[in-house]
């Protein structure tokens, strides 16, 4: 008796478990396919209003400006704006794809699996949605922002040189003030979290602790000196013959 | 005998069908483990996973746009000599004269837009869904590898038509080689001349020229398409062994 009612438990179980896991066939597939014809249409449909862009034949002698980078490579050239090339150029998108592939292993935080649960992730959400934006952001002013000599004008606004650009005089702020204020941030950063007893820094070990707090601690250097610059009229933090930053 | 039986019986058509098609659970499985397309789906997935609402189709259509973009690209290739003499000629030659010419570049051009966009959607998608912790850590690290794949596929490309908005990107973009610390001959610290710097391996020059376009043509149509489709293989792969798609605890 008992041992039928448990064989009939687990048929229960293993039918229950079928209704929660159907068949992909034929029902996924054909989903597949008719986003797969979504997309066919809309790029025939893209294709037959917008031609391609044709520039005139390379002149290696004739500069074009503003010379754009691809889209989705503008927001690294409007942080060249901001930073270095050896920075905005080369050691960011560097630090942004070891971070992007270190995600993983630095969110410990195992709520959230498989659904859309922003309250149960907070922390993690926060900062990967700031620097996803930002990052749409700076593509946005980019592409549309940007004129010659890479000034800004707003989308409605020619291109001409007619003088609303007032040269701003940007100056460097001296090394040693910012080095103590880098030390103050890199200090609040490091020690903040963790003095405010924040969940999220209570449940990470330190090594994944000192990692994502560096890391953020970059990333949000990127609006402050964005600020600096723009309101402050701020060149370089730290300026030396060898590099600046 | 109908018509149709007897092609749906006969030794060719049941040499490459090895099921038939009543709509039975057994069928079902059928379909999908004797292709080797359908396979990549397990045969059961949970509810949540199949809706459009979850995954927004988004690695689907990534995925998608790949191809479009092999098969469109492929056809170009009978177009397109990698020589700054026929370059941005073939260019023209397939706007004015190749019957369909426009119409095909189009396509392939604003189908790598497309793609960028969509693998950035994705990555959105996956990161809201927390779809990149245990156990599938490692499939979102290829991910990272795709994306970066992804924007060079589409920035290598860009050089091709040789024409004036491709020359200076192209420039502005490698000049950053250039920029590198220790290895760019403009960057802080170089241990290298204009001859051996970073830029000069990707541009096979210190400016951009026939060589570049050879190094981005070659990188463009095989070398980066071949690491992409294998890094597919492996992302897809690699879907199934972490346990399918993600699902709540
Ligand atoms: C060429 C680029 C890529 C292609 C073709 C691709 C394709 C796919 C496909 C078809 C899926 C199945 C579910 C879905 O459609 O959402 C998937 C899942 C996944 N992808 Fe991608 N992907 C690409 C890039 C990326 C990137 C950039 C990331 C993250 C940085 C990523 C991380 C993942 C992860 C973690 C899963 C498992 C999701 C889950 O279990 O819910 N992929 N990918």
């Amino acid at each position: 008796m008992a041992e039928e009612t448990a064989a009939a438990l687990k048929a229960k179980a293993r039918a229950d478990k079928k209704k929660k896991n159907p068949h992909v066939w034929p029902e996924l597939p054909f989903k597949e396919l008719m986003c797969a014809v979504v997309v066919m249409l809309v790029l025939i449909v893209w294709a037959l209003w917008l031609d391609a862009p044709l520039g005139e034949i390379a002149t290696p002698s004739r500069t074009e400006n503003p010379a754009k980078a691809p889209w989705y490579f503008i927001g690294l050239q409007e942080i060249l704006v901001y930073y270095d090339p050896w920075y905005s150029g080369v050691i960011l998108p560097s630090i942004i794809m070891i971070g992007l592939m270190a995600i993983p292993y630095l969110d410990t935080n195992p709520k959230g699996v498989g659904e859309y649960n922003f309250s149960a992730r907070k922390f993690a959400m926060v900062n990967f949605l700031f620097g996803y934006f930002m990052w749409m952001f700076a593509i946005v002013v980019g592409q549309f922002m940007r004129g010659p000599s890479w000034l800004f004008f707003w989308p409605w606004q020619v291109w001409d040189d007619s003088g609303h650009h007032d040269e701003v005089t940007l100056f460097n702020i001296d090394n040693k003030t910012s080095i103590i204020a880098l030390a103050i941030y890199a200090l609040v950063g490091f020690v903040l979290p963790k003095l405010l007893k924040m969940k999220w820094a209570k449940n990470l070990d330190w090594t994944r602790y000192i990692i994502t707090i560096s890391l953020l601690l970059l990333m949000y250097l990127v609006p402050v000196k964005v600020v600096l610059r723009q309101i402050f009229h701020v060149r370089y933090l730290i300026a030396t013959p060898w590099i600046n930053f | 005998m109908t018509l149709k039986e007897k092609i749906m019986g006969s030794q060719i058509w049941k040499s490459i069908f090895r099921h038939d098609f009543e709509d039975t659970p057994s069928n079902r499985g059928k379909v999908i483990r004797s292709n080797v397309f359908l396979h990549l789906h397990p045969l059961r997935i949970p509810e949540h996973a199949m809706k459009i609402r979850f995954t927004w189709c988004m690695g689907g259509i990534t995925f998608f746009a790949f191809l479009v973009e092999c098969i469109t690209g492929i056809l170009l290739m009978f177009y397109y000599h990698p020589v700054i003499e026929y370059a941005y000629m073939d260019m023209k030659y397939l706007q004015f004269d190749v019957p369909f010419g426009q119409i095909l570049r189009n396509v392939h051009r604003w189908g790598a837009h497309l793609m960028v966009f969509t693998v950035m959607l994705h990555m959105l998608r996956v990161f809201l869904t927390g779809s990149y912790k245990k156990p599938r850590e490692f499939n979102w690290v290829i991910g990272v590898v795709l994306l970066t794949l992804t924007l060079l596929m589409s920035f290598t490309g860009y050089l091709l038509p040789w024409d004036q908005l491709a020359y200076w990107a192209i420039t502005v973009g490698t000049n950053m080689g250039a920029a590198t610390p220790f290895f760019g001959v403009e960057g802080p610290f170089p241990i290298v001349d204009k001859f051996n710097d970073v830029r000069f391996v990707l541009l096979g020059g210190t400016t951009v020229g026939a060589n570049a376009l050879l190094r981005f043509y070659v990188a463009h149509v095989i070398a980066i398409p071949a690491i992409v489709f294998v890094g597919c293989a492996i992302h897809f792969w690699r879907i199934r062994k972490d346990g399918g798609i993600s699902r709540p605890l």
